[in-house]
């Protein structure tokens, strides 16, 4: 396992105090991710040296520009393992990339009596552009349920994957419980309907090895501001054929080839889909994310974070009245959600900000999932690369403060 | 180490509320959550013949300072008139909840002035509509 107190050091902000006199223990990396120098300097370094607009210029800039910008494409098509750089499409964000997919795929292959297959645990992301798609078209939304402890239950999957169904998107990782779904098993069953497939790794690339040859998703998201990189960038990735079938986005420049008054003509992949100027700093500030990641290993990234869960797991169930949700260990990304008896969720999270420990309070975009379980927020520690034993410790003696406050 | 923000007088009206219930025909009532963090207040208030407050009753269920700052305001507004009420400034309520609130907190802080202004304005009621 690497050693973390040196990947802290790479991370400037976890040297800033939240208050004065009082060090940040930043535990909400599930909703952003701090940033390594590497990045900042990364994107620093464009700005201040060769910033230029991509594929336009015959001008060195423009050049040096370009190259940088492709480059990172293709080592973030290496990272993932995509057969080919032409099948990684950059969006704003996991969000823009659903609404990609439902316009682009969805307006085109979708139509009244079909059904959408979803989970009951889907982040706001990939249930709300699907509503909509639903509503325009007339098509069904369906779910998987999940069960008390946070794992899908798939008793009635074979019911639910019908030849009716035409997409089945669902999250490889929840961000509230946690759950590592069974994302392989799900697409084969998917696929032997003929339904399509989207994944949401947002809360997967992040955190742990994802090799799309091996998964083989036809679609998968992911946002770069929660895997180290800056916001405002995502990626898209799509098997080659249904990529090439699809019909443009957005219309606008560098997306075309050829425009008369009358009509136009589309560029080739990833192109096609990346109308106008793109956001030329922040794929060059993930390219640099990604080689900070695999520098460390995706191995070790996750083998990091399965210990912190574990400890802050059994470090939790000893604050009397705190219930986490979600599954056990074994199947639990670094996050933990919970609720502490007497206390609510944005008291806890206010309380804790005064001993300098950052988590986030709420439905975490998840309003479906809290319904179910008869809550309206929850509280979240998330866990990541540069998270401690004794930042762990910290949050336990924050909760007991709470506690006492509050006279529990 | 003290909370500058959960100070005894917040955490006092968290566990023993001040005014909260609800009353049987209230001339005016009204009900509002803060979809961000779930927080939902409801207040039904009764006038006299002088149009002033005679009872007051709230409920819901969120956080110590939207919680906190539903028992103060009621508090507050009891024997005032209808024109007081409508003209009841948000400083008035953040002064007497007295505690320093970030800007998010603010927000819990005057979701109960919000749904106190709806009612004596004479929105229709969500709850009543929801019912029908």
């Amino acid at each position: 396992m690497y050693d973390v107190n040196k990947v802290r050091t790479d991370f400037p902000i976890l040297s800033v105090e939240a208050h004065p006199g009082v060090p940040l223990v930043y535990l909400d990396s599930a909703a952003s991710s701090q940033k390594p120098a590497a990045v900042i300097d990364a994107m620093n370094a464009y700005y201040r040296g060769y910033n230029a607009n991509v594929h336009r210029g015959i001008h060195r800039l423009s050049e040096d520009a370009t190259n940088a910008y492709e480059g990172a494409r293709q080592r973030i098509s290496k990272f993932i393992n995509s057969p080919d750089p032409c099948q990684v499409i950059f969006v704003r964000n996991a969000t823009e990339a659903f609404n990609l997919v439902a316009y682009s795929w969805g307006r085109t292959n979708i139509s009244a009596g079909d059904e959408i297959l979803l989970t009951e645990m889907e982040h706001h992301a990939n249930l709300v552009p699907w509503q909509l798609l639903a509503e325009e078209t007339g098509a069904t939304l369906r779910f998987v349920p999940f069960l008390e402890d946070g794992t899908l239950d798939l008793s009635d999957l074979s019911n639910l994957l019908n030849e009716r169904t035409k997409l089945f998107s669902f999250t490889a990782v929840s961000n509230v419980f946690g759950t590592i779904n069974p994302a392989k098993q799900l697409i084969e069953a998917a696929r032997e309907v003929g339904a399509v497939t989207m994944v949401d790794a947002a809360q997967a690339v992040p955190h742990m090895p994802v090799d799309v040859q091996e998964l083989d998703p036809d679609f998968l998201a992911f946002s770069s501001h929660k895997m180290c990189g800056p916001t405002g960038i995502g990626v898209l990735y799509g098997g080659r054929d249904l990529l090439e079938e699809m019909p443009p986005f957005m219309g606008g420049g560098d997306m075309i080839r050829r425009v008369t008054l009358e009509g136009s003509t589309w560029n080739d992949l990833p192109w096609k889909f990346e109308a106008g100027t793109p956001s030329i700093a922040e794929v060059i500030g993930l390219g640099a994310a990604v080689d900070y990641l695999s520098q460390l290993g995706m191995d070790q990234v996750l083998e990091h974070e399965q210990f912190i869960t574990n400890y802050a797991l059994e470090a939790l169930s000893e604050v009397k009245g705190l219930k986490v949700i979600g599954p056990a260990p074994s199947q639990k990304g670094g996050v933990a959600a919970f609720t502490l008896e007497g206390a609510h969720p944005h008291d806890i999270a206010e309380l804790l900000d005064e001993s300098g420990i950052a988590v986030r309070a709420g439905h975490h975009c998840a309003m479906p999932l809290h319904h179910k379980l008869g809550l309206t927020a929850t509280a979240r520690a998330s866990f990541y690369i540069h998270t401690t034993t004794e930042e762990v410790d910290k949050l336990v003696q924050g909760l007991n403060r709470v506690r006492q406050v509050f006279r529990l | 180490m003290d909370s500058s923000v959960y100070r005894e007088q917040i955490i006092d009206l968290y566990e023993s509320p001040l005014n909260f219930g609800e009353l049987e025909h209230p001339d005016f009532s009204y009900e509002e959550d803060n979809p961000l963090c779930g927080d939902v207040i409801r207040i039904e208030v009764k006038l006299d013949e002088n149009n002033r407050v005679a009872e007051v009753g709230w409920s819901g269920d969120g956080c110590a300072i939207s919680q906190a700052s539903a028992s103060l305001l009621t508090e507050e507004i009891k024997g005032k008139t209808l024109d007081e009420v409508k003209a009841f400034d948000k400083d008035e309520l953040l002064a007497l909840i007295g505690v320093p609130l970030s800007m998010a907190r603010v927000k819990c802080a005057l979701l109960s002035l919000k749904v106190l202004k709806a009612g004596a304005y004479g929105l229709p009621d969500p709850s009543v509509m929801r019912d029908q």
